[in-house]
């Protein structure tokens, strides 16, 4: 099992320097002269010339991979050139927003997709079941920022049931020593907090994990559909043991196996997901920020968030691969 | 849960046989399609530990019956008619909690292929446990030791290891071993098998086919072998019941249906047998045509296209099951001498 | 009538409408599949539909693409709604609706045709050279196909669309190459799964070329797979161009209809009419909800193990 930890982890070394590679590429594939390109309508020639020593741009190339990658193993991920702050700085202090949304999101999807995926599955053929499949085929096709869109306005401003804007609301000012608001109110006892802060999060989770939720369900259903006609649950059968047990033991167990496999990629739509969501909901994570960076060519800021997601989507799906082995022994075997 | 259920210590010989299948027959609808009647007005019975086999190819409906006697027959699109009587209660109408009951613990069933029916994510152990905790009031620590008792019982090496394997860490035969166990862990009157070695090795046919008639002669129990092989039936059944097409064609004991087989059919099937004591380059002599040939019931004599020994009314009259003797056969011109090559 | 076998669940069964005819070919059969498939036909149907208006938009649309001239329709208290001139009202900038929603179909099925179109051939080569060549080639391809993955796929999308500036172009090459993983990853596995089948095995004892072997052997083989994968992708796409435009990168040009757009576009007047950023939203679902639905009959109908 080490081993298996160490040689994924291996493994993505050279896949995060390859990316790197192209990020430090990419900036340079703009047309025109890359300075210029950083500081787009700013530009003036004492600014490039001083982003020219900043970055090295006059520099051969070779020289200017050196100094990046130098830059980048020192940890200097640069600044962005809008705000000027440091852009591992700005990441760190946006995630716990993004990682809030997506996690409840996430739950959101399961805790709603998986009984209905294993009512639809043991119910083919009936009119729920009809009623779920059709269902989860229309979330999955419909945008993200089209449903945030829809459930902002019907929810949040024609009925004022929920909030749409923000982590919080602007009267309050709690502590947020960990910057998970969610948590932050159970650890300073301000309970109100939490509450608070959940109600931002409904709209914005429903949206972002009506796709996963989807997916989840027609993954659910379709397998335990088959998981139903094993030979292993007629034998659960043939023993009289209780329908609950083997519809735990036996039937689930199994049938859940490839819902714990998309998982992996479930975060990946979260993680895309969640810059569209950010931005309709206003919630200052990391997609909202970088939606700015997109608006205001702030190129720095893009290179290295994209290169932290991708190491953290790395890792998640390391996670998951090694559940994975946990819950099936036959892959613990292998 | 309250059952009427006779006590166990009771053995069915004085009120009637263990089990009593009567006039069982399976309808299976499909929308769109025709009805299919896999199983046809099939009866027979079993004594407390008596040994039944019920023999014939894939098709004749063998396998149904066993499904609908424990009741594991899906809900929708099949009808069942008749009675089936275990002890003195008739399953088919007895409430599904009280039959749940029942399966596990007074009769039991192993199937086809071991390889598939196993929980491939949790232990054997667990896997012979549970049936032990839901049916006697064992504790978790009693389940756990008597599941090791089994496992060696069924001739697993080290069994205290195995208890903690997965399936997919055991070998085919071993498997069915484990699911041998399995069915008799709560010690039930009545074993239905299944095929259970027709997915096995030949080599371990044979151990099986030894183990599981060395248990249920030690414990008593009642045993159904469900084959399409007569050797496998010669070894060990009292009784034998010939089926084809969905209908019993022909029972007997054992003996005089492999010295003197009077239906065709099972003629067939013995000569079809190849022999060690047979010169070499003897052509095997299988029965003419394939399981689709077949006429149905009510036109006749469903093995007629078959049939060596067919005569016209064979095409005109449906034969009936009569009693002939020590056995009951369903043919119109049935076999008069020994073919060649019966095996004794 | 069929003698029935003895499981449960094959009994009662003659010949499935679904089973093949002694002797027919795998297309044949899937055709014949699909088109009793009520998701097939509905899936295609939209598909046509959307194909079809987006084709001729100029001559279905009633108005010129994105002129501009009922500005006085459009405040921020009031936009007209549906009338006999305007059969889906006004939208934000005082274009008609409905000829902006002709044109923006035009506009998501060309960005989506050419980025699939992309996807497959860039994905299809590297995947089908990794696969044939083997060896270092093969390592080295699928550690750069590694790296796309390691980025969500829209987030890759957009990075590119942002490098490359805005322009449909952009967008093209973007989704395009956020693809490639999808179908190197099926072409490579279709070459390693069919160089160890029996028939490629046969040719190679032939004499014949591998390059033979690939062209007309293994690929034609692909192809069913490729073709499913091709149309959910372009579902995919079509929603990705969507998004991508709502975020801002895409053509600039306001003369060019993306429904994207038009749903921020929408978003500003949301309360007083909603159905401004509903509509092109609707058109982009179903849309991908054609794709979808053609792509799973598609593949339901290729695949040789007809399960109900």
């Amino acid at each position: 099992m080490l081993r298996f930890v160490v040689r994924r982890l291996a493994l993505m070394v050279p896949t995060l320097v390859g990316l790197s590679v192209l990020l430090f590429f990419w900036v340079r594939i703009l047309p025109g002269d890359p300075a210029r390109s950083l500081l787009g309508q700013r530009a003036t020639p004492a600014g490039i010339a001083q982003v020219n020593e900043r970055y090295g741009f006059d520099q051969p190339i070779w020289r200017q991979y050196l100094t990046y990658s130098g830059a980048l193993l020192r940890g200097d991920f640069g600044f962005s050139i809008r705000t000027k702050e440091s852009v591992l700085g700005v990441f760190l202090d946006k995630l716990p927003a993004t990682i809030e949304l997506t996690v409840v999101a996430l739950v959101f999807a399961i805790l709603l997709g998986i009984p209905l995926g294993y009512y639809a599955g043991r119910h083919q053929g009936g009119w729920l079941d009809t009623a779920i499949v059709s269902g989860s085929l229309i979330g999955v096709v419909t945008p993200v920022f089209f449903v945030a869109l829809l459930l902002k306005y019907q929810f949040g401003i024609q009925l004022g049931w929920l909030p749409t804007a923000g982590r919080e609301s602007n009267r309050t000012n709690p502590d947020h020593p960990t910057g998970f608001y969610v948590l932050d109110g159970l650890i300073t006892g301000n309970l109100s907090a939490t509450w608070d802060a959940l109600l931002h999060l409904v709209l914005p989770a429903i949206a972002l994990g009506t796709i996963p939720l989807a997916i989840i369900v027609r993954i659910t259903r379709a397998s335990v559909s088959e998981v139903v006609h094993e030979d292993y649950v007629r034998t659960a059968e043939a023993k009289g043991l209780l329908p609950g047990l083997i519809n735990r033991r036996h039937i689930l167990r199994n049938a859940l196996l490839p819902v714990v496999t998309t998982i992996g990629l479930q975060l990946g739509l979260l993680l895309s997901g969640a810059v569209l969501t950010e931005t309709v909901f206003a919630l200052n994570g990391i997609g909202d920020y970088l939606y700015q960076a997109i608006s205001n060519r702030d190129y720095p800021v893009l290179q290295g968030f994209i290169l932290f997601i991708a190491l953290i989507y790395s890792l998640v799906n390391l996670v998951v691969d090694l559940s994975y082995g946990l819950i099936d022994p036959r892959v613990r075997a292998s | 849960m309250t059952t009427t259920m006779t006590s166990r210590a009771e053995s069915g010989t004085s009120k009637g046989p263990l089990l009593d299948v009567d006039n069982l027959s399976v309808t299976f609808t499909r929308r769109g399609q025709r009805d299919v009647r896999a199983v046809d007005e099939v009866s027979f019975s079993v004594e407390a530990g008596q040994h039944v086999g019920l023999v014939g190819e894939s098709g004749s409906g063998k396998s149904v019956t066993s499904l609908a006697i424990m009741g594991l027959l899906p809900k929708r699109g099949v009808s069942v008619d008749g009675t089936v009587t275990y002890a003195g209660e008739d399953l088919l109408t007895m409430p599904r909690k009280t039959r749940n009951t029942l399966r596990g613990r007074e009769i039991a069933m192993i199937f086809q292929d071991p390889m598939t029916s196993l929980n491939p994510v949790i232990t054997v152990g667990m896997q012979i446990e549970e049936v032990l905790l839901r049916h006697t009031g064992a504790s978790k620590s009693q389940a756990r030791e008597r599941a090791q008792h089994l496992l060696a019982r069924v001739g697993i090496p080290d069994p205290s290891r195995r208890v903690k394997e997965y399936p997919h860490q055991l070998s085919g035969g071993m498997r069915q071993r484990v699911l041998i166990a399995i069915s008799l862990a709560c010690e039930p009157r009545l074993l239905i098998a299944d095929e259970p070695t027709t997915a096995l090795d030949v080599t371990i046919q044979a151990q099986i086919l030894e183990l599981l008639k060395e248990l249920v002669t030690d414990t008593g129990t009642a045993l159904v072998m469900i084959t399409h092989d007569l050797g496998v039936v010669a070894g060990l059944c009292d009784e034998v019941h010939v089926m084809y097409s969905g209908r019993v064609v022909e029972s007997a004991p054992r003996r005089p249906l492999f010295a003197e087989p009077r239906h065709p059919y099972t003629g067939g099937l013995l000569a079809s047998i190849p022999r060690l004591d047979s010169a070499r380059g003897t052509p095997l002599t299988p029965i003419s045509g394939s399981p689709n040939d077949t006429l149905p019931w009510a036109e006749g004599c469903a093995f007629a296209p078959r049939c060596g020994n067919v005569i016209n009314r064979c095409t005109q009259l449906t034969p009936t099951l009569e009693p002939v003797g020590d056995r009951a056969l369903r043919c119109l011109n049935p076999l008069s001498d020994p073919p060649p090559g019966a095996a004794q | 009538m069929t003698v029935p076998t003895d499981t449960p669940e094959s009994l009662g069964q003659e010949r499935e409408p679904g089973e093949g005819q002694p002797g027919e070919s795998l297309w044949r059969g899937a055709f014949r599949r699909l088109r009793r498939s009520p998701m097939a036909i509905i899936g295609a149907a939209i598909v046509a539909a959307f194909v079809f208006v987006a084709v001729f938009a100029p001559l279905l649309a009633p108005y010129e693409p994105a002129s501009t001239q009922w500005t006085e329709l459009s405040t921020p208290f009031f936009v007209q709604g549906p009338t006999s001139d305007h059969l889906l009202g006004i939208d934000r900038w005082g274009s008609d609706m409905l000829t902006q929603l002709i044109f923006g179909a035009r506009q998501s099925l060309v960005i989506g045709v050419v980025s699939t179109f992309i996807g497959l051939a860039l994905g299809a080569a590297v995947g089908t050279i990794a696969g044939g060549v083997g060896g270092v080639v093969d390592t080295v391809l699928m550690r750069f196909v590694d790296i796309l993955l390691s980025i969500p796929s829209l987030l890759l999308a957009i990075s590119i669309a942002a490098a490359l500036g805005k322009s449909s172009i952009a967008l093209m090459i973007a989704i395009g190459v956020a693809q490639v993983p999808i179908f190197a990853r099926l072409l490579r596995g279709s070459m390693l799964s069919q160089s160890r089948s029996d028939y490629v095995l046969a040719a190679n004892a032939l004499g014949l070329r591998r390059r033979t072997v690939v062209m007309s052997h293994v690929l034609p083989n692909s192809l069913g797979p490729t073709i499913v994968q091709a149309t959910l992708n372009l579902a995919t796409a079509i929603i990705e161009v969507a998004a991508l435009s709502f975020l801002g990168l895409g053509t600039a040009d306001p003369a060019v209809a993306e429904w994207g757009r038009m749903i921020v576009s929408g978003q500003a007047r949301f309360q007083i009419a909603p159905w401004l950023a509903f509509y092109p939203g609707v058109c982009i679902a179903v849309t991908a909800l054609g794709f979808t639905l053609l792509g799973e009959a598609m593949r339901e109908a290729l695949d040789p193990k007809q399960r109900r």
